[in-house]
């Protein structure tokens, strides 16, 4: 079920706004032990919310957010509930404030069902890196839901919230919605405030919806952009309503599809999707060409390089003082800084910090960071350059279909591979939108990746819903 | 060998904002520990800073005042070090894109003046404060000052003597007051220096290795540490030892410095764009009208002081020195007494109580002591007295007639009385009576002093030298 039906529901007084709250949970008792999506629910807080839903409800001002049930991937901060960021050091932080999203979503009468799991600090695509527990995919409950907002793309699969947040700094609202079969919008860098999400790569991340189909995408990222004082990087890109094309024709609409996209390493299931979709767009009149896009082969490394230095500086402030967990085990404040680090952080997240470290160290910085900054202008200006001539970039989101829990654990590098399609977006803050685009021979689901132009997340929608539509015909 | 000493300085300024560099809160000195914070300046997980605008008006406004080249586009970079003052564990500043570059001041240097080159000003965060628990078995963290907004203003190597390096800090000081962007209270912190101090024999060319002292927050100390530091390094030369390059930090109770760390120990900041904020950028436009809106700044005072008030230079010097002081004394000459006497004062019975009690503005307004001035002008007091009441009103800053009255100050216009002590002194004094009848004329001068202290000093001097001279011309 969709927000905009169970939206009419409420107003219609088919459900209200408690009974629709109580039915989500029901569903995560049912189902929430075997898929393990949610680290902390709010219960309480959430049926003191459907009050308020209704009264609004009842008074008519009731905005297409309000009394829908929905989580929040648990590195958004929520005043008074645990924002854990899926680690140890934070295993018990309470944030003393909202985040804009969660103040947006509050002053909606959202209903806020519980935080959930991801991989420690969104570093991951298999959601297996959270400190507390694994998430499985709804679809089969041996394979990873992706990551690193697996939780909320899990959730969202499994109908445990109608839609939830995530955050995507080089494919993590994407790359799950793909492997669970859902929508999964990554905005304009700046589309939406970072204010209280806990910062991975500050320069990459972005907060956006997981949904089940493309209009919902569009409603929530209504409710949750716009520009804020409490983040200087926010635009105002001055759209008030991002599904008002969205039904438009497409016609004569043109897409770019990379060469290198479809190159080896692609799961030839998933190829042969994607080629599919190609085939539905065209037969809508929208020109599908090849272009070839020459400096992506370096995205995945410029990305490891400038999402790894942002981190071990934004990770740097939970040693023990101020923030975080603290060891037991010290005798001094090297001892505090060193034992706190080395028992609160996971591996993954020792490694980018490590990497990070590295390649911001002095005699190094030359060799890696700043190199990755030029390759970084390098594909802005190449993606840019295609944006002349197109409407967007069509590929899929991710190489393969959901892989096996534990399948790549120990294989780092081969898991940083799966971000291939994704990390470019994010270095040339671009937006993106992953939707379903049918299944592998295991019957695990397939994304479909569109990239759009800076703040044209209008056009994206668009292109995105004509194929949603298409297809279920 | 003749050794000369070469000096840079990085002085941190706070600048004078309400609220902090990248959240509202205050940035008022005091208050109750960790009171003036908030989730943003504690660097509370999902924060993020914005620019307080001011801050870089300020800078502006430093670089201008300068001499500087102020950058079209600049950025704030985070410095990465772990330090429990430091909460995000980097401090957001500038590195290679500053705000200001380029400029410099001139100083006076025995009547000479110099040039100190200005290489750059920076904005930057400061810190928190540790407070060692006494007694206790750890150190507690005050994160009031963190966030407070600072400017760096790093010269060049062009300082010859500790003596250059105080005058140059003095010169920064006043002009950051003239312009009205810190208060530059040393004794709160607001004005620290780094000292970096390297000596080469006099000739050489080539720089010696140096040290740098951090943390200076009194003249006495830049004076102390510096001088103290080079003798350290002319005496380690002399020894036949190598200056090691390092971080000293000076003990000012013991008069000495200490090794921190060495350069092979120095922190690797790893340097990198802070993400979270904006490129910095102004316009031509904006340069100009900050220009056109700088105060008066010490050079022009001078200049006004010497043409409309006929100060000598000296005079104006001194009192433009600090802007407080010059405050103080146009506050003073609004009240009808001649600029000069105000002056006189200022330079010499306020200043020597302010040195005393280590202040940087007297405790009373330049009205109260303009009133001083006028009693003595009217014969209410002597001008000896004068002096006392300045004390006590230094002590307690009453209205100065209040104490004149209060502890029997005036003057001694009681004519009867003071004939009776100088028939007194005469009679018993006859050889410097002699001495003044036979043409010794400053013999008169033991007299007066006899009679002041006969008087306790309340007797006017003048009328006191007119009596006697009379009197003894009256005895041949
Ligand atoms: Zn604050």
């Amino acid at each position: 079920m969709t927000i905009l039906k169970y939206h009419q529901m409420l107003i219609n007084k088919e459900i209200s706004a408690l009974e629709l709250t109580n039915l989500y949970y029901d569903h995560i008792e049912k189902n929430d032990e075997q898929i393990g999506a949610y680290i902390t629910l709010c219960k309480e807080q959430a049926m003191n919310m459907a009050n308020r839903a209704q009264e609004k409800i009842n008074n008519q001002q009731a905005t297409y957010l309000t009394g829908i049930p929905m989580a929040i991937k648990d590195n958004i901060c929520t005043k008074d509930i645990k924002t854990t960021c899926g680690s140890k050091i934070l295993e018990n932080f309470i944030p003393p404030y909202n985040a804009t999203v969660v103040e947006k979503l509050n002053s909606q009468e959202a209903i806020i069902l519980g935080k959930v799991n991801l991989d420690e600090f969104a570093m991951g695509g298999s959601t297996e890196n959270s400190y507390f527990h694994k998430t499985t995919n709804p679809y089969d409950n041996t394979k990873v839901p992706g990551g690193s907002s697996g939780g909320s793309a899990a959730c969202v699969a499994s109908d445990m919230a109608v839609y939830a947040l995530g955050s995507d700094t080089g494919g993590s609202i994407r790359q799950p919605a793909a492997f669970c079969g859902i929508v999964g919008l990554k905005p304009t860098y700046g589309t939406i405030s970072r204010n209280g999400l806990v910062a991975f790569a500050s320069s990459l991340d972005q907060i956006g919806p997981l949904t089940k189909t493309v209009e919902d995408a569009g409603l929530v990222l209504n409710g949750i952009a716009g520009i804020d004082k409490f983040d200087s990087t926010s635009s105002n890109s001055g759209i008030s309503d991002y599904t008002v094309n969205m039904k438009n024709d497409v016609k004569n609409k043109k897409l770019a599809l990379p060469k290198n996209y479809l190159a080896s390493g692609l799961a030839p299931d998933v190829k042969q999707s994607i080629l599919q979709a190609i085939k539905v767009y065209e037969k809508m009149g929208v020109t599908v060409e090849e272009v070839d896009l020459q400096f992506t082969d370096y995205a995945i490394a410029a990305y490891y390089i400038i999402s790894s230095a942002e981190a071990s500086s934004n990770l740097a402030r939970y040693d023990g003082v101020k923030y975080g967990y603290r060891s037991e085990n010290f005798n001094n404040l090297l001892e505090l800084y060193k034992n706190s680090r080395s028992e609160g952080f996971g591996e993954e997240v020792k490694r980018r910090i490590m990497l990070g470290t590295y390649v911001l160290s002095s005699g190094y910085y030359d060799a890696y960071y700043k190199k990755a900054l030029q390759v970084r202008t390098l594909i802005k200006g190449e993606f840019d350059k295609l944006f002349e001539t197109y409407d967007g970039i069509i590929g899929p989101t991710a190489p393969t279909t959901a892989y096996g829990i534990g399948e790549k654990t120990d294989d780092p590098l081969e898991m940083y591979l799966g971000d291939i399609y994704t990390v470019s977006v994010n270095i040339a803050g671009l937006p993106a939108i992953s939707i379903p685009c049918g299944f592998d021979s295991q019957k695990l689901p397939i994304g479909l990746q569109l990239i759009g132009k800076a703040f044209d997340e209008t056009t994206l929608l668009q292109l995105a819903y004509a194929y949603e539509q298409e297809v279920a015909k | 060998m003749k050794y000369e000493v070469v000096m840079g300085l990085e002085i941190h300024i706070e600048l004078a904002t309400n609220t902090k560099i990248f959240c509202t809160c205050t940035t008022a000195f005091g208050g109750e520990v960790n009171t003036h914070c908030c989730p943003i300046c504690t660097g509370m997980p999902g924060t993020l800073p914005v620019m307080n605008r001011k801050v870089v008006d300020f800078a502006i406004k430093a670089g201008l005042a300068t001499n500087c080249t102020i950058a079209n586009f600049s950025k704030m970079d985070r410095k990465n070090y772990f330090y429990p003052d430091l909460p995000k564990a980097y401090q957001v500043s500038q590195f290679d894109l500053p705000i200001c570059e380029k400029g410099y001041i001139d100083i006076e240097v025995n009547g000479q003046t110099k040039r100190i080159g200005i290489t750059r000003i920076h904005m930057e965060e400061d810190a928190g404060k540790l407070i060692h628990d006494e007694g206790g078995t750890g150190s507690l963290i005050d994160y009031n000052r963190c966030g407070v907004p600072l400017i760096e203003i790093v010269s060049e190597p062009d300082l010859r003597s500790a003596e250059e390096a105080k005058i140059y800090v003095e010169k920064i000081r006043s002009i950051m007051q003239y312009i009205g962007i810190s208060d530059c209270k040393m004794q709160e912190g607001s004005l620290r220096a780094d000292v970096n101090l390297s000596v080469r024999p006099m000739g050489q060319v080539a720089f010696g290795t140096r040290t740098e002292m951090k943390n200076l927050n009194s003249f006495k100390s830049i004076l102390r540490a510096a001088l103290h530091e080079e003798k350290r390094q002319i005496k380690e030369i002399e020894n036949g030892n190598i200056i090691v390059q390092e971080t000293r930090r000076w003990d000012d109770d013991l008069g000495k410095s200490f090794s921190m760390r060495s350069k092979e120990e120095a922190h690797d900041y790893r340097y990198f764009p802070a993400p979270d904020l904006v490129p910095i950028k102004v316009s031509d436009e904006e340069i100009i009208s900050f220009k056109n809106s700088l105060p008066e700044l010490p050079q022009a005072r001078i200049n006004r002081y010497i043409n409309d008030y006929k100060l000598p230079e000296y005079d104006a010097k001194i009192l433009t020195n600090s802007k407080d002081i010059a405050d103080f004394f146009e506050e003073a000459i609004k009240y009808d007494v001649p600029p000069k006497k105000v002056s006189n004062y200022i330079m010499g019975n306020v200043r020597k109580l302010m040195n005393i009690n280590n202040d940087e503005v007297p405790p009373f307004t330049g009205e109260q002591l303009a009133m001083v001035i006028k009693l003595v002008s009217k014969g209410t007091i002597s001008s000896n007295m004068a002096s006392k009441v300045i004390g006590f009103m230094y002590e307690d800053p009453k209205n100065p007639l209040l104490i004149v009255k209060e502890k029997n100050l005036g003057a001694m216009n009681d004519e009867g009385a003071l004939i009776k002590i100088i028939d007194e002194v005469i009679s018993q004094n006859q050889q410097s009576v002699d001495d003044y009848q036979q043409g010794k004329k400053k013999a008169i001068g033991f007299l007066v002093g006899q009679v002041m202290k006969q008087t306790k000093g309340k007797a006017n001097p003048q009328t006191v030298n007119k009596m006697l001279v009379e009197k003894i011309n009256n005895l041949k």
